[in-house]
């Protein structure tokens, strides 16, 4: 075909995700418009919720440091060539190691909760992978139907845990609050701007994972280990690398990172752990890490999109009660399946658009490519 | 525990194994043409969404069934577009759709009846009500095989008995007709197929048809004749369930049936397990039995207990040469 072009490659990361999001939007605004409220507005009032002041914005970027944490876990493992779609679990089981050593130190410092809860959450996310990646490379058993089993093992575990085992006496399958001594600060602490928001120090530790991600995997010889077997097992294995133990290694890394999700969400804001925390931003990450090519830049960005559509969704719901908020759902559903699924559906059309504005021969094209 | 107590919890085991044995036997066609299908949950929920709205809405619960089938084969067509034409990811495709349907039924259903996503209940008239089979009361009176009759083999809704009659067909046509031996290759090695001159697409969109059906008539299943409503997310992970017993029958009909009313004979002693002792053990926690279904899958499929192997193309999109 000779008028189809090979994409530019910001045309390829930036155009067609966009592309997605605002189709997206778009069958969203069409469902409010067919139970009569003007989509017009009810944009306008999801933008300002996620983003007009300090308060709507504090939600917002709470909400992208969970999906960060739960973006980056899905990326890691997709450049070993894993499809962890287990998160949601492992987030769910990090919450006991991450309360355990947040309840044990809460009577010190919140420096030391912050520290022991992150480091309880890592590990108990990683274990919660390695497993399915042990018998992934170990036994051969599909590694997207083991997360599914591991997310409802998880769920049947913490529901067990958090009934009978670490229950607060008195209340409804829940552990007791942290004490006032070992609260993770809200960042409104020291910025009035906040207003009571749940953003918290963890958003640092997100800022610092999308950095350690990108050196992880781009500047570090496991993550060029990683990212061959991800690309190409065979040359992988002429090359020496052992499958078992990388993919372990990734399956570990993804899980602590989904991990992390649970500090943000259940001891940093809601104090305590209760039934169900995680909320499907375990699910949603798949979302975020395929929206964001799995790349750190833009997993940061689908994370807030992401978040700003949690945040504008209940907004939404509180000013346009006509509009449910499960609209923010139905518009996620839609980002998954264009950006994800049906990526393929644009690429053709961009490949004639670009054909016919260039002239240039290919192999011009693509030294450029190469280039950028 | 004495024969009058098994059959009520047999009986209870039959209505909670007939949605998952749907939707499992749903998922062996998509499977076998060679397209996972982590979207049943989501086909499962949207038709009973559809099978109770349209219900309350027009009176007639057979209307409510054809919505149900509809709305299912629907979402199962957006599927097929995604992973057999834009040979897009089908896991999350239909991760997708879960979310769909998710939080589309209770946009519909707040939107239409304002009660927060839930239906309103149907009557007794407006549901598929269970059948008396022929001499139930009759043969009742005769000792042991009697009480099986009338209370466990009649008495269903008919949506029982065509799930379990579902599967003597599925059996039938995969391995007896020229239909489902095409569907078993295409699932193995699709390029066979398109050398000899069959296509590929159109077998595949056959397959997720059916899914599509048979999803549908589960979704139904639960809104209108085990329940009398829809609520937000009432399938509840049975969907999933439902792909675990799949890969436990490993991807047959009958090892399906089997599995399936294991899975369902869990899911009844699950509740009149709460709270007894047994001996040596002890009180055995609802969860552990609740993670039962799951823990077995994960334990096959890790080849501890036979081997559980998948259609050879299942998950790759099929690109034809040129």
């Amino acid at each position: 075909m000779s008028a189809r072009q090979p994409l530019p490659s910001w045309a390829l990361n930036v155009l067609m995700p966009a592309m997605n999001v605002l189709l997206a939007l778009f069958v969203g605004g069409l469902a409010v418009a067919v139970i009569g409220e003007n989509p017009i507005e009810a944009m306008k009032v999801l933008a300002y919720g996620a983003f007009g002041n300090g308060y709507g914005l504090g939600f917002t970027l709470h909400y992208a440091t969970s999906l960060t944490f739960t973006g980056l876990a899905v990326a890691v493992a997709f450049h070993s060539g894993l499809f962890n779609i287990g998160g949601e679990g492992q987030a769910y089981v990090a919450g006991l190691g991450a309360i355990m050593m947040a309840l044990w130190l809460d009577h010190t410092h919140w420096v030391f909760v912050l520290v022991g809860a992150t480091v309880g959450a890592m590990t108990l996310g990683a274990l919660w992978a390695a497993i399915p990646g042990y018998l992934q490379a170990k036994r051969g058993s599909h590694i997207v139907i083991t997360t599914i089993m591991f997310n409802f093992i998880a769920s049947a575990l913490m529901s067990y845990m958090l009934a009978q085992v670490i229950t607060n006496p008195g209340s409804n399958a829940e552990t007791r609050t942290i004490a006032e001594t070992g609260r993770i600060p809200l960042l409104s602490e020291y910025f009035e701007f906040f207003k009571h928001s749940p953003v918290n120090v963890m958003l640092i530790f997100g800022i610092l994972a999308l950095i350690g991600v990108y050196i992880l995997l781009w500047r570090t010889k496991l993550g060029f280990k990683i990212r061959t077997l991800g690309q190409n097992p065979e040359a992988a294995r002429y090359a020496g690398i052992s499958a078992v133990t990388i993919i372990v290694i990734a399956m570990a890394i993804s899980g602590a990172l989904a991990g992390m999700m649970a500090v943000n969400e259940a001891v940093s804001v809601q104090k305590r752990l209760v039934v169900g925390f995680v909320q499907n931003f375990g699910f949603i990450g798949i979302a975020v890490a395929f929206m964001g090519r799995a790349h750190p830049v833009g997993i940061v960005l689908a994370a807030i999109l992401f978040g700003a559509l949690y945040q504008g969704g209940s907004e939404l719901a509180f000013v346009m009660p006509a509009v449910p908020s499960e609209l923010v759902v139905v518009i996620q559903a839609l980002v998954i399946l264009f950006s994800g699924a049906m990526d393929e559906m644009f690429k053709p059309v961009l490949e004639r658009v670009f054909g016919a504005f260039r002239s240039k021969p290919p192999a011009e094209e693509a030294a450029e490519t190469e280039e950028a | 525990m004495g024969f009058e107590d098994i059959i009520p919890l047999l009986n209870s085991s039959v209505r909670f194994a007939v949605p998952l044995l749907l939707a499992c036997l749903a998922g062996l066609y998509s499977e076998r043409s060679g397209i996972v299908d982590i979207g049943l949950e989501g086909k499962m929920l949207g038709a009973a969404f559809a099978a109770a709205a349209v219900a309350a809405l027009t009176g007639n619960v057979w209307y409510g069934m054809l919505a149900a089938i509809f709305v299912s084969v629907c979402m199962s067509m957006i599927h097929a577009v995604a992973s057999i034409n834009l040979r897009g990811n089908q896991v999350i495709s239909g991760v997708a759709l879960n979310f769909l349907a998710l939080g589309g039924t209770v946009f519909i259903g707040h939107s239409i009846f304002k009660r927060g996503g839930t239906t309103p209940n149907l009557p007794k008239d407006v549901r598929i009500g269970p059948i008396e089979l022929p001499f139930a009361a009759e043969i009742g009176q005769v000792p042991v095989v009697g009480p099986i009759y009338e209370q466990l083999i009649s008495g269903h809704s008919i949506i029982v008995y065509f799930a379990f009659v579902a599967v003597p067909i599925t059996a039938w046509v995969l391995m007896k007709t020229r239909f489902g031996l095409r569907l078993r290759a295409v699932g193995e090695n699709p390029k066979a197929l398109d050398t000899a001159g069959i296509s590929v697409f159109l077998l595949r969109y056959q397959a997720l048809v059916i899914t599509g059906v048979l999803c549908g008539v589960a979704g139904a299943y639960l809104s209108t004749s085990q329940g009398a409503n829809f609520s937000e997310n009432m399938t509840a992970g049975r969907g999933f369930i439902a792909l675990a017993a799949l890969i436990f029958a490993k991807w047959k009909p009958w090892n399906a049936l089997w599995t399936c009313l294991l899975f369902g004979v869990l899911s009844a002693a699950q509740i009149r397990l709460q709270g007894v002792e047994f001996p040596l053990i002890g009180e055995v926690p609802v969860q552990f039995i609740q993670a039962l279904p799951y823990v077995l899958t994960v334990v096959l499929l890790a080849g501890f207990i036979g081997r559980a192997v998948p259609p050879k193309a299942v998950g790759q999109p099929y690109v034809k040469e040129r």
